[in-house]
């Protein structure tokens, strides 16, 4: 059993939930308002620091009334130590856990891939856009359980879709507001794009 | 050459069609030195290097010259899946290659997704752009992509220059695709071992 | 990490009065351009077809004068659904697919996938196993650097690299094709062993291999550490400091190169490497020069290991002794009842994994490879997770190209050795 596990009881009460020690693992499960000074605290304060974020994840399990969960990997490199945080949301509910950018710079793409795969929205982070797919994909959120594995569309209309993306779809708002850029974008285009309305796809309904 | 008769008595006379004469002329000078745009996304790409490297070099071939950028090639090879995203990239860059232009789809992904029977894949390049040879293999050998572009060569060699739909662009129909949408459907349904992957427990 | 004395500056143009090289600045920020010559941004599309993209990255770079002022990285255009597919596979079957994720390393990949496997459902493996595991890692972690070499070079400006290393590529691909029966999708492993026994002609060619390796890892650097270009378009170029490169989640040689000593092998080992005797080289500075001299005393250590596993390599079975996780031989299934029994419900309802989850990391040539598996009592996963090292090191290049040149991008991308495959999964 790591430790840490037994400060943050002691730190935080019943914000903490069960915590499971399984194959060398441990596992806290944390209450989703107090994740972040749970984890903002492991970072600063715990002794052992735990300064580097392995990975930042996501589960839904085939169990439909299970919850999904948000996993942080946390290590400690002084004391080779790990330790796994997890927050329990209801997948029909809203699914929104706080940003932990500010303090590991490197969860910023796993945040994204996240929100891009399951649709956890993080709060608070600087740029959350989808990152693997494209930005006005469709379909929904590939790794949830109920999206087929082949997708939702038929294969027809999902080569349609690809083929027929907007060439500005491929660029996002920052970086088409760059070096003057946006203004000189057809009115229409920028009309558009202040409505959010990103890539229209032509002949779709 | 097939259409070429010495005429008895003389080795100074040919007599042949002029058709067969450029065709021949062309056709070869075309095959014998090939500019490809290795479109190299995943795992076929590593073995395409493998190709043009020092064991097997390519430019045997006459590819000696890699382009890199669509408007100064001549063949495509498309050597790594073609995920949905990647789509439109493929098709642009077929647009933006000048006629004559040929393509080969390198590998099992390529050709017809592989095992990657899923919500990102195309399910073969051929439902984005018109492909003239498909090497199987996942990865194919050296040998095999070697192989392909021989096959490419002898392909060039038939072609009828003077046919007039040899050198269609294939654009986009109204619809935005480049086949019936019933024939992609087709295309992409699944064989082999994928139609078992429906059950995910 | 050995040292090494770097003597030769960047070329210049011309000597001064007293006969030393006229050093001419180079403007590494926006603040030092001349204001006159300030004029507007440019926004410049880098990929995803490009050579020096290593595949199908792109970059968005924002650039005054030829500074870039600000890169905004897209990736995604290889996404395949690795990790979706896992979901409809039984673990064995999840192993063709690792082949394809960091597919110039493969071998190291499926060994990642097993021992998360493992891990998860309490299996030992035998020590002949562990050995040969070792040797697959070791052979991994040549090819994947041996490519980044060579790529790399040629991005900088020398081909001569790229010929050297993939000779040694192929003198590798040999070995894998020997063992496996393939040249780069492997599929080594199976949980609880190996898919085959090496041949006896194998470990003689992989001696061989180990004895003339170095020389062509000499050859390398005596034509590029020295170098005036290369050390000039390396030094200095895409810094990181350590805790930078802590808080990006780096791993791998990127980790390594900031000055920050930290290798699975060593902290957390697994496939008994607290046994084998090597060195985990650590660079100063976190440039790009330093990333590649890490990566290239990294080859000579991985030699090391592989000479010492041979020399370890002991005789006994590769499989544990398990009917329910490893298949019988077929000369058995075809004339035992149970032995076809057992067979047959491997076959059709794979292993079955206990209710939990695990995570298995391993050193990977790229970083930290992280497989993560959560199982609700099925022969398939629900969750399998790749941490993917390339990946999360990709993340930090925004922070590493600011106030560079644009030609300098092309040095810190390489730098970072990304494939695709495994970026976008």
């Amino acid at each position: 059993m790591n430790p840490s596990a037994q400060a943050l009881q002691a730190t935080f009460g019943n914000a903490i939930g069960r915590v499971v020690d399984a194959r060398g693992e441990t596992i806290v499960y944390v209450s989703a308002a107090k994740v972040r000074d749970v984890l903002a605290w492991l970072k600063n304060t715990a002794a052992p620091g735990y300064d580097y974020l392995v990975d930042v994840t996501a589960v839904e399990y085939r169990d439909r009334e299970r919850p999904l969960e948000v996993v942080w990997f946390l290590r400690s490199l002084a004391s080779t130590q790990d330790l796994r945080i997890k927050v329990e949301l209801d997948p029909r509910g809203e699914l929104a856990v706080p940003s932990v950018v500010d303090l590991w710079a490197g969860a910023n793409w796993l945040e994204r891939e996240v929100y891009d795969m399951f649709g956890v929205t993080f709060t608070g982070h600087p740029d959350l856009r989808r990152i693997l797919m494209w930005e006005t994909y469709a379909e929904g959120y590939p790794l949830r359980k109920d999206f087929p594995l082949r997708g939702r569309f038929s294969r027809s209309e999902q080569v349609r879709q690809a083929l027929n993306v907007n060439p500005e779809g491929h660029y996002s708002m920052e970086e088409l507001a760059i070096a003057e850029s946006y203004d000189e974008l057809p009115a229409e285009m920028r009309d558009r794009l202040a409505r959010g309305d990103r890539a229209r796809i032509p002949n779709s309904e | 050459m097939k259409h070429v008769e010495t005429v008895k008595g003389s080795d100074n006379w040919l007599t042949t069609k002029f058709t067969s004469l450029v065709n021949w002329a062309v056709n070869q000078s075309r095959a014998n030195s090939l500019w490809p745009m290795p479109f190299g996304t995943a795992c076929c790409a590593i073995e395409f290097m493998a190709t043009a490297a020092s064991r097997f070099d390519l430019a045997r071939f006459g590819m000696e010259r890699q382009a890199f950028s669509p408007r100064q090639s001549d063949v495509l090879i498309c050597a790594g899946r073609l995920p949905f995203k990647l789509a439109p990239v493929i098709r642009r860059i077929y647009d933006q290659m000048p006629q004559p232009k040929w393509v080969i789809s390198m590998g099992a992904c390529a050709s017809t997704g592989g095992i990657f029977d899923n919500y990102a894949m195309v399910q073969g390049i051929d439902t984005v752009v018109p492909v003239d040879v498909y090497v199987p293999g996942c990865p194919p050998r050296p040998e095999g992509l070697l192989y392909g572009i021989l096959m490419l060569h002898k392909k060039i060699k038939g072609e009828d220059l003077f046919d007039p739909t040899l050198r269609d662009e294939h654009l986009l129909n109204d619809k935005g695709l480049r086949l019936e949408p019933e024939q992609i459907d087709e295309i992409s349904e699944p064989f082999g071992n994928s139609v078992h992957q429906f059950r995910s427990a | 990490m050995s040292p090494r004395t770097v003597e030769l500056s960047v070329a210049t143009p011309g000597l001064d009065a007293q006969g030393n090289p006229i050093r001419v600045p180079i403007p590494t920020s926006p603040a030092d351009v001349d204001p006159e010559l300030g004029g507007e941004h440019l926004l410049i599309n880098l990929g995803p077809q490009h050579p020096a993209t290593h595949g199908v990255l792109r970059l968005v770079v924002e650039l005054e004068g030829e500074t870039v002022v600000r890169v905004i990285p897209h990736v995604g255009y290889l996404h395949s659904g690795f990790e979706k597919l896992g979901e409809y596979r039984h673990y064995n079957q999840i192993v063709p697919l690792t082949d394809r994720t960091d597919y110039l390393a493969p071998m190291s990949n499926n060994v990642g996938v097993v021992l998360a496997a493992e891990k998860l459902m309490g299996i030992e493996i035998t020590p002949r196993c562990q050995v040969l595991r070792v040797i697959a890692c070791e052979m991994s972690r040549i090819i994947s650097h041996m490519v980044w070499l060579g790529t790399t070079s040629i991005d900088l400006g020398a081909f001569t690299p790229f010929l050297w290393a993939f000779q040694q590529r192929e003198r590798i691909y040999n070995l894998q094709e020997m063992w496996t029966g393939a040249r780069l999708t492997t599929s080594l492993t199976r949980v609880g062993g190996l898919m085959a026994d090496v041949p006896d002609k194998f470990i003689t060619d992989l001696r061989e291999f180990t004895q003339t390796f170095p020389d062509t890892l000499d050859e390398i650097d005596r034509v590029l550490t020295r170098n005036g270009v290369w050390v000039g378009r390396t030094q200095n170029i895409g810094v990181l400091t350590a805790a930078e490169a802590i808080n990006y989640s780096l791993s791998g040689p990127m980790l390594r190169a900031s000055g920050v000593p930290w290798d699975l092998r060593k902290d957390k080992p697994y496939l008994g490497y607290e046994t084998y005797d090597f060195d985990v080289p650590v660079g100063e500075n976190g440039d790009v020069y330093d990333r590649f001299l890490v990566r290239l005393e990294e080859c000579y250590q991985s030699n090391k290991i592989l000479a010492q596993a041979l020399d370890r390599l002991p005789e006994g079975p590769i499989n544990v002794d398990d009917p329910r996780v490893i298949l019988p031989p077929k000369s058995r299934a075809m004339n035992d009842m149970e032995a076809m029994i057992y067979h047959f419900k491997q076959v059709m309802e794979g292993v079955k994994a206990p209710v939990g989850e695990a995570y298995a990391g391993i050193e990977n040539p790229k970083g930290e490879l992280g497989n993560y598996f959560v199982s609700d009592g099925t022969a398939k996963p629900v969750r399998w997770r790749i941490r993917p090292p390339a990946f999360i090191n990709l993340a930090s290049i925004s922070k590493m190209a600011e106030g560079h040149l644009l030609s300098d991008l092309i040095a810190i991308n390489a730098s970072v050795d990304i494939v695709m495959g495994e970026v976008d999964r």
